[in-house]
């Protein structure tokens, strides 16, 4: 469009991100297959709470909306139940692409408006920290700081989990936390090189 | 080696060679030098015998012929080599050529240049380079070349057909009305295939059974037609023109002489089970039974396996009441053995097992239907007579979904498009609304309706109602999940997307269709060698060529029309059958068949009877001699492959056409081209030893 | 008979699936299963870290292969009681195998930790499939000294173990029937639950509750509307959902379920004849008291017994259709345990 101030043409842009997110997915994600059948949507337990369907998603990853995909809540509120992966009729690798939306996403710090990030961020904390999960004592923290009004309600929840014995007060800290450190710092580093994979032609 | 090292040609005898460098317009233009291989070809190989080369834009063009037929008359070629396609493109035009000016076809050499080079390579100077090399290959092969005569078999006038559907009884027709003999064999104990089973058919709706019983008739009383029903092709010998085939006509347990299709054995026969055949499992049949009321042939048949007379050795109810005494428990199966000279392979296709995808619950949740089963259904004749209810037999459904492309389209069953099944889909959608008051979802990818009058169906039936949801069906289930289903606690719930609106959609119905894709005999494969025919990894007959050759098969005398070729409607089945009987007359016509003389001979001397050939040859050409321990070819059979001369531990066979001193001079050619120099002895030397 | 796997356990089987770890260990005495738990394992990530980071996130579980494969011993089949752990160290293990660049960066990284990996070099398997198909039905069955009788079952697998299925081990991926048969074997009542593979809510009950409570919720009121006694599961994240929110999950929808869910491992330890509370019953939120007082098993008091009108409603069982078209023939049921 002349004169219309448009940055990139589209056409430059909508191949880029595609192209991107396929390199960003481990294995082949199959993603540019995709007949946008919509199986994946009606397979979806979340779909309700999703902004876009995943095959919606999909197509705005193939039209270039970089920006729409990176902030859309849809890959967040994935909850991996495979159900899309295996009915699939192209063997796209579905959750493998929320992962790497997600991780995207992430990276540049877009995030949706959506509580999911931050409790994906504690529970890598505690896990930094540990080694280990420390589930139920996270979960308690999560509610606290997003979901406040409910937990008048999940009190007796709590106090159940803590009297049968369920909710330890704090993890076991595994012995070569350090060792687990340093690895996970060196893959930050290659990810950051952009070696973590071949990139496909 | 240098190109001394290459047998002299005898002397005096030298041959003339004429090389014919093809552009293809730009096919090969625009990536190999054509006018350098040229030159090079004249400079080059002038003493290897070239005494012209020229280049042309398109050399399969008649002027491009014409050019050859020239050359040969005037300059008194004696081989020519055409650098150009691949054989399988015009090999024929340039023999034809070289046929036509005097010269045996078979000293004529087509070279490609293209599938083999320009197509394949980007950079000009390496390509430019290959040519050279190939056409110097060419050359040096092309001396070796003898001149050879088609063999000419002659064609038994009869023609078998392997198969009874509108395919097979079409093929079976044209022959028989052009005054041949046909044998049709199906193994059901009915003609009519799958079209039976239909009440109406897209996108006219006609009334199968009222355009089909006549053909059924026709067939079963057709001077010229042998039926061979509940009969299977056991073995096939022979080449075409000769085939010898033994077909095994299982026992009827019905003496046919006697039988007059009175159906009273059926009526009080009291062994009663699912039909799973004809009734696609909606209905029921006897112990003793024909399909169908309108069968040809009318004769029943005893299935004993569920029968109580072969299971307890007690009823035979049905001995005791046939007025004609036509019941015979002795009966065998027996078998018959024709000559045919054509063979017309219209085995058809099996709908695709929809409990395989097992999110649509069929066979757990009852009033999940496939396409047959629906199709049954809505047949008068058929067991709900042409009710539409759910499967408890009485409730009209209040809500229809019909599914597409179950098993179709899909990585993890077909990845083909079974081409019917969206026209089959909007056929039922017309059909529920004609018989019910129901609202009918159809549930789609894309809808293929690409036919003549296809569109204008998929039009008349959005006018009449039917709702169209743009998305593949997720699940189906018959469990409330939301709050809001509670009153639809007992339907069915279809899960999915509505692509067109970006939403997810769970709608409840009362009945869901699946409209299963077409899958090929679950012994296509098994068929396919019997026949010497191959299949394609998804089952289906390969055709000749997809395009130019589509009803004929690799082998010659096979052909092959209908759903055994893949995915097709009726019209297309009926032309196909049409189409390969025209194929097949055509050959009765002619009498004789000319056949390549590209085939391979085994020299009965040298074979030392090891066998290791025979069971290599793809088109079962070879056979053994055991009194005398060797081994022949049988070169009506025999394509020409080279499989078996590659294998022979003795070196026993050779192949007229491509002789080891014919490859290995065209080796020779294209390494010296290349300006390697081969190692090794002369070709001479080298001929005899084995591969 | 002994049988020696690897064993990761995760990190819920000392925090919110004690009752699974302790039924286990009861189990594998019983069955003569070996486990040798991975030393100094770390946490697998959950469905977390892979949202954050891919490197890091393969990174992660890479370390749990490395060190199984350095302490195997006799076995290489590793163990995994938990849905998620089984596909998060499967996941990483298959894509390892599949993209060469993915595990040479890993093993980089891994590096950094003096550990290696090489793909493949681990068998990884949760543990119900290796009791079904290592153990064998024949020698559950065999072990039972208390049949179930009497108490009515819902099979729950959820989504992992037949999903993604990166082998190809599982015909069925929505409807296997091996839970049932296992479930069978012990004597109970195995009601065909139609949502055996739906989704338990994952780590939905976090970050959008109200999505969780639903996935919750569709889950026991299909049970109760089946007339179950009880869901049983094989997966920590699924049994603490389910178990956990089910009182905020009735508030949210207003409902009264009351839709015990406990271990396969508990059921298989009582049929053995072990204690319940050797077992753990009573560590349930949602008490399994009452179901299994009608079968003659006392469980522990640890809180006061549910209310009388909490019980589980009672519903009618499905009926079988009444005469009508045939239903289609399906292939013989009692082949092949999927
Ligand atoms: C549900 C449904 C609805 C359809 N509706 C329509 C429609 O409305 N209009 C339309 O144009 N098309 C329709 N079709 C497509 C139509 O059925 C096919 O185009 C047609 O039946 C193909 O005919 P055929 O002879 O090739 O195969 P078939 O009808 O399958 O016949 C093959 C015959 O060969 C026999 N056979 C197989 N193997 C052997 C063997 N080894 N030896 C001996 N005999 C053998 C079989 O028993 C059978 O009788 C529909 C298809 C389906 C599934
Ligand atoms: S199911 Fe697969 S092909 Fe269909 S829309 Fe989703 S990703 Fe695309
Ligand atoms: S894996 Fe994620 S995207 Fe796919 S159906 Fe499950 S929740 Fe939806
Ligand atoms: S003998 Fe067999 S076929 Fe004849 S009536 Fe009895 S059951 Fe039927
Ligand atoms: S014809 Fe239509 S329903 Fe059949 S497979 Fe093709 S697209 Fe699907």
């Amino acid at each position: 469009m002349p004169g219309s101030g448009q940055a990139d043409p589209p056409s430059v842009r909508e191949g880029d991100f595609l192209r991107e997110v396929i390199a960003a997915t481990a294995g082949d994600s199959r993603l540019g297959c995709c007949i946008q059948c919509g199986t994946c949507g009606g397979s979806c337990p979340s779909a309700a709470d999703m902004d876009h369907t995943p095959r919606m998603l999909f197509a705005m990853i193939r039209a270039g909306l970089r920006g729409e995909v990176l902030r859309s809540t849809t890959p967040w509120m994935c909850v991996s139940c495979y159900f899309c992966a295996v009915r699939c009729p192209q063997e796209v690798h579905i959750p493998d692409v929320m992962y790497a939306v997600k991780a995207i996403a992430t990276r540049e710090g877009v995030m949706p408006d959506s509580t999911a990030p931050d409790f994906s961020r504690t529970f890598v904390s505690n896990i930094h920290r540990y080694g280990r999960s420390y589930e139920v004592g996270l979960a308690a923290k999560h509610y606290i700081r997003h979901y406040p009004l409910r937990l008048p309600g999940m009190a007796p929840m709590g106090i159940a989990m803590v009297t049968k014995g369920r909710m330890g007060f704090a993890p076991h800290r595994i012995r070569g936390v350090a060792g687990l450190r340093a690895i996970l710092a060196r893959a930050e580093e290659l990810e950051r090189d952009g070696a973590t994979r071949e990139v496909p032609a | 080696m240098s190109a001394s090292n290459l047998p002299a040609q005898p002397d005096g005898a030298r041959e003339r060679i004429g090389v014919y460098v093809c552009h293809c317009g730009s096919n090969i233009a625009a990536t190999v030098d054509v006018e350098a291989v040229r030159d090079w070809s004249a400079e080059h190989l002038g003493d290897r015998g070239v005494v012209v080369a020229r280049d042309y834009k398109f050399m399969c063009a008649s002027t491009g012929q014409e050019l050859i037929e020239q050359d040969i008359k005037e300059l008194g070629l004696t081989r020519v080599v055409v650098a150009a396609c691949s054989p399988h493109m015009h090999e024929k035009t340039f023999r034809g050529a070289c046929r036509r000016a005097g010269l045996n076809p078979y000293l004529c050499e087509l070279v490609s240049i293209r599938e083999q080079d320009s197509w394949v390579h980007t950079d000009r100077t390496a390509a430019t380079a290959k040519a050279e090399a190939i056409v110097a290959g060419g050359v040096y092969r092309v001396a070796h070349s003898e001149a050879l005569e088609p063999f000419r078999v002659p064609i038994d006038p009869a023609t078998l057909v392997v198969g009874g559907g509108i395919a097979g009884i079409s093929a079976a027709l044209e022959i028989a009305d052009a005054g041949f003999p046909v044998h049709l064999v199906e193994r059901e104990p009915s003609i009519g295939g799958h079209m039976a089973q239909f009440d109406k058919t897209f996108p006219t709706l006609d009334c199968a059974a009222c355009i089909l019983t006549p053909r059924m008739v026709t067939a079963g009383m057709h001077q010229n037609i042998t039926l061979h029903t509940w009969s299977e092709v056991t073995d096939v010998a022979g080449y075409v023109g000769n085939f010898t085939v033994t077909i095994k006509h299982r026992a009827r347990y019905v003496d046919t002489a006697l039988c007059t299709g009175c159906g009273i054995c059926q009526e009080k026969c009291p062994s009663k089970v699912v039909d799973t055949r004809y009734e696609a499992g909606l209905g029921y049949r006897k112990g003793v039974y024909t399909p169908f009321p309108q069968a040809v042939p009318k004769y029943p048949v005893i299935d004993v396996e569920n029968c109580i007379y072969f299971e307890k050795g007690t009823c035979g109810a049905c001995k005791k009441l046939c007025p004609t005494g036509a019941i015979d428990f002795d009966q065998k199966d027996e078998e018959v053995t024709v000559k045919v000279g054509n063979i017309i392979i219209a085995t058809g296709f099996e709908l695709f097992d929809a409990r395989r995808v097992e999110q649509y619950g069929y066979g757990r949740m009852p009033n999940v239907f496939t396409s047959l089963e629906f199709e049954r259904m809505s047949n008068a004749a058929g067991p709900t007579a042409g009710r539409i209810v759910l499967r408890d037999g009485v409730t009209e459904p209040k809500a229809v979904g019909i599914v597409h492309c179950v098993g179709s389209r899909d990585r993890n069953y077909n990845n083909y498009c079974s081409a019917i099944c969206c026209m089959q889909s909007l056929k039922f959608a017309h059909l529920v609304r004609e018989h019910t008051d129901a609202t009918v979802y159809e549930f789609y990818i894309d809808i293929r309706a690409p036919g003549k009058a296809f569109d204008e169906f998929y039009q008349r039936v959005m006018e009449e109602g039917s709702v169209f949801v743009r998305g593949r069906v997720a699940a189906i289930s018959d469990t409330v999940r939301l709050p809001d289903e509670e009153a639809h606690q007992g339907r069915l719930i279809v899960s999915v997307e509505d692509t067109l609106a970006g939403v997810q959609r769970r709608i409840p119905v009362d009945m869901v269709i699946l409209s299963s894709g077409l899958e090929p005999a679950t012994d296509a494969q098994e068929v396919a060698r019997r026949f010497g025919i191959t299949c394609s990894a998804d089952g289906w007959v390969i055709e000749r060529h997809p395009k130019l050759d589509p009803v004929a098969t690799m082998t010659e005398g096979v052909f092959a029309a209908g759903c055994a070729l893949g995915p097709r409607d009726i019209p297309a089945s009926v032309a196909n059958g049409a189409a390969a009987a025209a194929r097949v007359l055509a050959r009765i016509q002619e009498g004789e068949l000319a056949l390549e003389p590209i085939r391979a001979t085994v020299d009965q001397e040298r074979c030392s009877g090891c066998r290791i050939c025979n069971d290599l040859c793809p088109y079962s050409a070879i056979v053994y001699h055991g009194w005398e321990q060797v081994s022949e070819v049988n070169p009506a059979l025999c394509q020409g492959c080279g499989v078996c001369i590659a294998a022979c531990p003795a070196g026993a066979i050779s192949g007229s056409g491509f002789s080891d001193v014919q490859i290995l001079s065209q080796i020779d050619g294209l390494l010296t081209a290349l300006g390697g120099a081969p190692p090794g002895p002369a070709v001479e030397e080298r001929e005899a030893v084995p591969a | 008979m002994s049988a020696t796997f690897l064993y990761y356990p995760g990190c819920s089987m000392d925090g919110s699936a004690r009752a699974y770890a302790s039924s286990l260990e009861v189990v594998c005495r019983v069955l003569g299963i070996d486990l040798h738990e991975i030393d100094d394992w770390n946490c697998c990530g959950a469905s977390e870290y892979v949202s954050l980071s891919q490197a890091k996130a393969h990174a992660l579980v890479g370390r749990n292969l490395a060190l199984a494969e350095q302490q195997r011993n006799g076995s290489s089949t590793l163990v995994a009681p938990c849905s998620l752990c089984y596909v998060n160290l499967a996941k990483t293990d298959h894509y390892m195998r599949k993209d060469r660049g993915l595990a040479a960066s890993v093993n980089a990284a891994l590096e950094a930790g003096g550990l290696a990996y090489t793909p493949g070099a681990v068998k990884v398997r949760h543990l119900f499939e290796v009791i079904v198909e290592e153990i064998g039905l024949d020698a559950v069955h065999a072990a039972v000294t208390r049949p179930l009788a009497g108490l009515t079952v819902a099979p729950y697998l959820g989504c992992l173990v037949t999903r993604p299925d990166y082998d190809g081990r599982w015909a069925s991926k929505e409807h296997p029937v091996a839970f049932d048969r296992l479930l069978a074997s012990l004597g109970a009542e195995v009601v065909d639950f139609p949502l055996r593979t739906d989704c338990c809510g994952g780590h939905m009950t976090q970050i959008s509750p109200d999505t969780g409570f639903e996935l919750i919720r569709r889950l026991v009121d299909a049970a109760d509307r089946l007339g179950a006694d009880m869901l049983v599961t094989l997966c920590p994240m699924c049994q603490m959902n389910v178990d956990a929110y089910q009182g905020e999950m009735n508030r949210h929808f207003h409902t009264h379920h009351h839709m015990p869910i406990l271990f396969f491992t508990q059921l298989m330890g009582l049929a053995f004849g072990a204690t319940a509370s050797e077992l753990g019953f009573g560590s349930e939120v949602v008490s399994a008291r009452h179901a299994l007082g009608r079968i003659g098993i006392e469980v522990p008091v640890a809180e006061p017994p549910p209310d009388a009108t909490d019980g589980p409603p009672v519903r009618p069982r499905r009926e079988k259709k009444p005469q009508g078209l045939p239903m289609p023939v399906m292939p013989d049921e009692t082949e092949a345990v999927r």
